[in-house]
């Protein structure tokens, strides 16, 4: 997030597209329907008539996956009607006229046909959004898994430019991340492209302050591999040994027979896990690791806080701290790593290698925790990025893009497009929410959602069970009647082994961030005893 | 900004305008006695006792409803308001029952130390009887409509906190109860965490415990990406209960049912707790130098037949920065390879 769930409250206007921010981060959207019961507007941009639409002053029930379309046509609004902010695209960014004579392609009656939003709701969303300063862009998994993530993140970031809303206070673009600490990972170099703190790995200098750091003789000098390139080495037999810590990929992968080959071709696999689950049954060794709670460390989350996690209760049996594992093995292999503590990890080593976190130590985070950047240890961190209109790089740089569709749509076959995504009382695959008394008997098993339109249509009846099947797999779910879903949608999440989502979903990527199309695929659903499903007309 | 002067208790206190009689003689450290007050809430005024006489009003007014006026003299603590306060709690006391022996309150109840604190020994009034409706109780949440003191702290919360809007009260010909709104609740525990006392309680936890034999500490929620500051309340080595911190960045005090009550998964009987190897086709126990031998040499062979790439990892988005640091770690300075990933673009 460039802002802060604290700027929420004191928001005039939020553009809310992709997120059911109400059930996958309920403490975050209560915030926000605080700011609009006190008098804020929310423009909600979502396929479903999820939670937020009573809240919205407008709602565009958009198609799935044609939000660049859409995004694309407020701009032409925009732009058209000379209402954006001249100021800060003047100063502030470049490419303003590449994006113009991009955006000439989707003028609302165009865009319409392909979001299925009116041209008169665009025009007044457009119009909206110019009359009220800043506006909180806030988006979710809608946007990013989509085979056009990529694309669709950039649309957002080029709106919030054009409209001048970065850099202040109650503006930006905020993604609201998933998981606790799927921020802090990234920040630690958890992935193949960069060392903590966003250093690359293909910049020489970079490799010889982490080299110097970490006393070895040189460092790979070459991007590694994104997790479906990995899974792809399984097969082809690149990559050989797989260290999968705290994920359970045979369930939160798409396609879930085709991932199930893929770990079974690996030579060797470790697992590092709290409890047993889908993905340990592949594993060769099992390490057994300390939970939250259990050991001392820090989490941070989406507006870039750093907080403290503590030791409440001792892990069970022979279990251990996930960090002390990692030194184990590579004492074995001939490094001795001199931290012995979450604490000395960080006050030793991340906050002197990571510039934007030089001024986090401990001691400072016993209270509300620190944002970064924080760069030096009078630092009190940072609310909101790109103050004044200063971007990392210069000047804010458009980059416009065109919408490409879903690598799989509806057809004769397969009428209906299956989105998925996570329900309040659950948290992905059940490994902990599964094991805690209560949340099954509120929540104890998947639905299909359908709309009552396909329901007639087809005589579903509520809670009957219906088989939901895809090119790469069926599942037999209840089906749940809802207003909340369109005509021709199937929703499902992924929390329940045998009805989970993806089983169904396409293992189809978006090329630059190999993020899987999550939200867009092509299903059919079929009464049991095999009366074969047709969409209603549309 | 617009400051205004006024006397509280002999004490000239300036503050802001608009700021209300209890907010000002906060500020300058002076505490009027509450119940149904709760700083996250707009002011409901229900349980009078707050009350503090104006000077050249006739009767006492409420605190927390009442504005601060430039110039005003206000008196906080008398014979008379500690008598008014007393007839207050009693009137209360008439509708609660004294059960704190058995209450999951008890210890951490405000109108206990109320009680305590205005030395009320006995009620003097008839006590009414009363019929409830049956208790409301969802999973985790149960009202105690005998114990409730209808401040509408909890009604309050859910509307304008939560913005479920799940609790409600109406006027019975027993006077008012609260009403629940099952398909609505969402069992954030919003109105747990803001009940003063034992009028709305948890039933998570087998274990049963009293406030006083707790410890607390705070930490950060395991679930979503908002951060949520939680206070977890430990007996015996044993989380019984979860709370929000009231105050802290980001959620003050609020939580999801999932902040507040997905817990009890650490205390899974199936928790792995021994390193496992696996032996044609079965897991086996094993020791940690055996497991973690096994790996560091299982590594080394394939980085010796296949080089380092020929390993890859993937890291946690759940557990914590340094448990991630370290993996990266390894694959880069111990292995040799850039092949570490972890779920941020899935």
């Amino acid at each position: 997030m460039t802002n802060s769930f604290s700027e929420f409250a004191k928001a005039k206007m939020f553009l809310v597209i992709g997120s059911n921010m109400t059930e996958a981060h309920p403490v975050a959207s209560t915030f926000l329907k605080n700011a609009v019961q006190n008098g804020a507007q929310l423009i909600l941009v979502d396929p479903r008539k999820q939670k937020l639409a009573d809240f919205a002053q407008v709602h565009a029930q958009i198609k799935v996956g044609s939000d660049i379309a859409f995004l694309n046509s407020v701009m032409y609004v925009l732009i058209q009607e000379d209402i954006y902010d001249h100021k800060f695209v003047d100063s502030c960014t470049i490419g303003f006229k590449e994006l113009k004579e991009k955006v000439q392609a989707y003028p609302p009656e165009e865009a319409s046909k392909i979001c299925g939003v009116s041209p008169d709701m665009i025009r007044d969303i457009a119009r909206r959004l110019a009359s009220v300063k800043p506006c909180m862009l806030c988006y979710t998994l809608g946007i990013t898994e989509h085979t056009c993530g990529r694309n669709n993140v950039v649309s957002t970031a080029n709106l919030q430019m054009l409209l001048g809303n970065m850099g202040v206070e109650c503006g930006g673009v905020n993604p609201l991340r998933g998981q606790n600490n799927v921020q802090g990972a990234c920040d630690m170099g958890a992935l193949p492209n960069v060392f903590p703190g966003y250093q690359k790995v293909i910049d020489a200098e970079s490799r010889a302050k982490f080299a110097k750091a970490w006393n070895v003789d040189h460092l790979p000098d070459k991007n590694g591999l994104m997790i479906p390139q990995m899974m792809d080495g399984l097969v082809s037999g690149a990559v050989k040994g797989f260290y999968i810590f705290g994920e359970n990929l045979a369930n939160t992968e798409p396609d879930i027979r085709k991932v199930e080959h893929e770990l079974e071709s690996a030579e060797f696999i470790v697992c590092q896990d709290i409890f047993q689950t889908e993905t340990t049954r592949f594993a060769d060794v099992i390490f057994p690791a300390a939970a939250w709670s259990e050991n001392d460390g820090t989490f941070s989350s989406s507006e870039r806080r750093v907080s403290r996690v503590r030791t409440a209760s001792l892990p069970p049996g022979d279990a251990k701290p996930n960090w002390w594992i990692f030194k184990q093995i590579a004492k074995r292999m001939g490094h001795d790593w001199p931290s012995d503590s979450a604490r000395e990890i960080w006050d030793n080593e991340v906050s002197q290698l990571a510039p934007s976190l030089a001024g986090i130590k401990y001691s400072r985070l016993e209270g509300d925790g620190l944002q970064w950047p924080c760069t030096h240890d009078q630092h009190s961190g940072t609310c909101f990025l790109h103050k004044d209109g200063e971007f990392s790089c210069g000047l804010g740089q458009f980059v416009p893009v065109d919408w490409t569709p879903p690598a799989e749509v509806a057809d004769a076959e397969y009428p209906f497009v299956l989105s998925t995504g996570r329900r309040l009382y659950h948290y992905h695959t059940r490994t902990q929410t599964g094991r805690c008394k209560g949340l099954n008997d509120i929540l104890g098993e998947e639905t299909a959602d359908i709309s009552l339109e396909d329901a007639k249509s087809l005589r579903i009846e509520p809670d009957e069970k219906i088989r939901v099947k895809s090119r790469r797999g069926e599942v037999t779910v209840k089906a749940r009647i809802t207003p909340e879903v369109p005509i021709g949608m199937v929703w499902m999440a992924f929390h329940f082994r045998e009805t989970c989502a993806n089983w169904l979903t396409n293992p189809a990527f978006d090329p630059i961030t190999l993020t899987a199309e999550y939200k867009a695929c092509a299903v059919t659903i079929e009464k049991i005893g095999n009366q074969k499903a047709s969409i209603v007309n549309r | 900004m617009n400051m205004i002067r006024l006397t509280i208790d002999n004490q000239e206190v300036t503050t802001q305008k608009g700021v209300t009689i209890l907010e000002a003689a906060k500020n300058a450290g002076i505490i009027i006695p509450t119940l149904c007050f709760h700083k996250r809430l707009n002011p409901i005024g229900s349980c009078r006792l707050c009350v503090v006489e104006v000077d050249g009003q006739s009767e006492p007014v409420t605190a927390c409803t009442t504005p601060a006026e430039d110039g005003a003299l206000i008196t906080t603590q008398s014979d008379h308001l500690f008598r008014m306060r007393q007839e207050a709690l009693k009137l209360i006391l008439a509708n609660h029952p004294l059960d704190c022996p058995v209450c999951d309150k008890a210890g951490a109840c405000m109108l206990q130390d109320l009680t305590f604190e205005y030395g009320i020994k006995s009620i003097d009034c008839q006590v009414p009887k009363r019929n409830y409706i049956p208790a409301y109780q969802t999973t985790f949440i149960k009202h105690w409509p005998e114990r409730c003191i209808l401040c509408m702290r909890c009604v309050n919360a859910c509307k304008e906190v939560q913005c479920i809007g799940a609790i409600d009260s109406e006027d019975t010909k027993d006077g008012p109860q609260l009403t629940f709104n099952r398909d609505k609740c969402v069992s954030c525990g919003e109105c747990v965490q803001v009940c003063p006392v034992g009028g709305m309680l948890e039933k998570k936890s087998t274990l049963r415990w009293r406030s006083w034999e707790t410890t607390q500490v705070r930490t950060t929620c395991p679930y979503c990406g908002v951060g949520c500051q939680q206070l977890l309340h430990i007996k015996n080595g044993k989380i019984v209960q979860v709370t929000g911190v009231e105050d802290a960045e980001p959620n003050k005090g609020r939580l999801c049912v999932k902040g507040r009550y997905g817990f009890d998964f650490l205390y899974s009987e199936e928790r792995l707790k021994t390193p496992l190897i696996k032996e044609n086709g079965q897991f086996r126990e094993a020791s940690w130098d055996e497991a973690l031998d096994l790996v560091a040499h299982k590594f080394e062979e394939i980085i010796a037949k296949h080089g380092p790439d020929a390993l890859a990892g993937v890291s946690c988005a759940r557990s914590i920065n340094e448990d991630s640091y370290n993996m990266q770690k390894l694959f880069r300075a111990v292995i040799g390879t850039n092949n570490i990933d972890h779920c941020a673009r899935t």
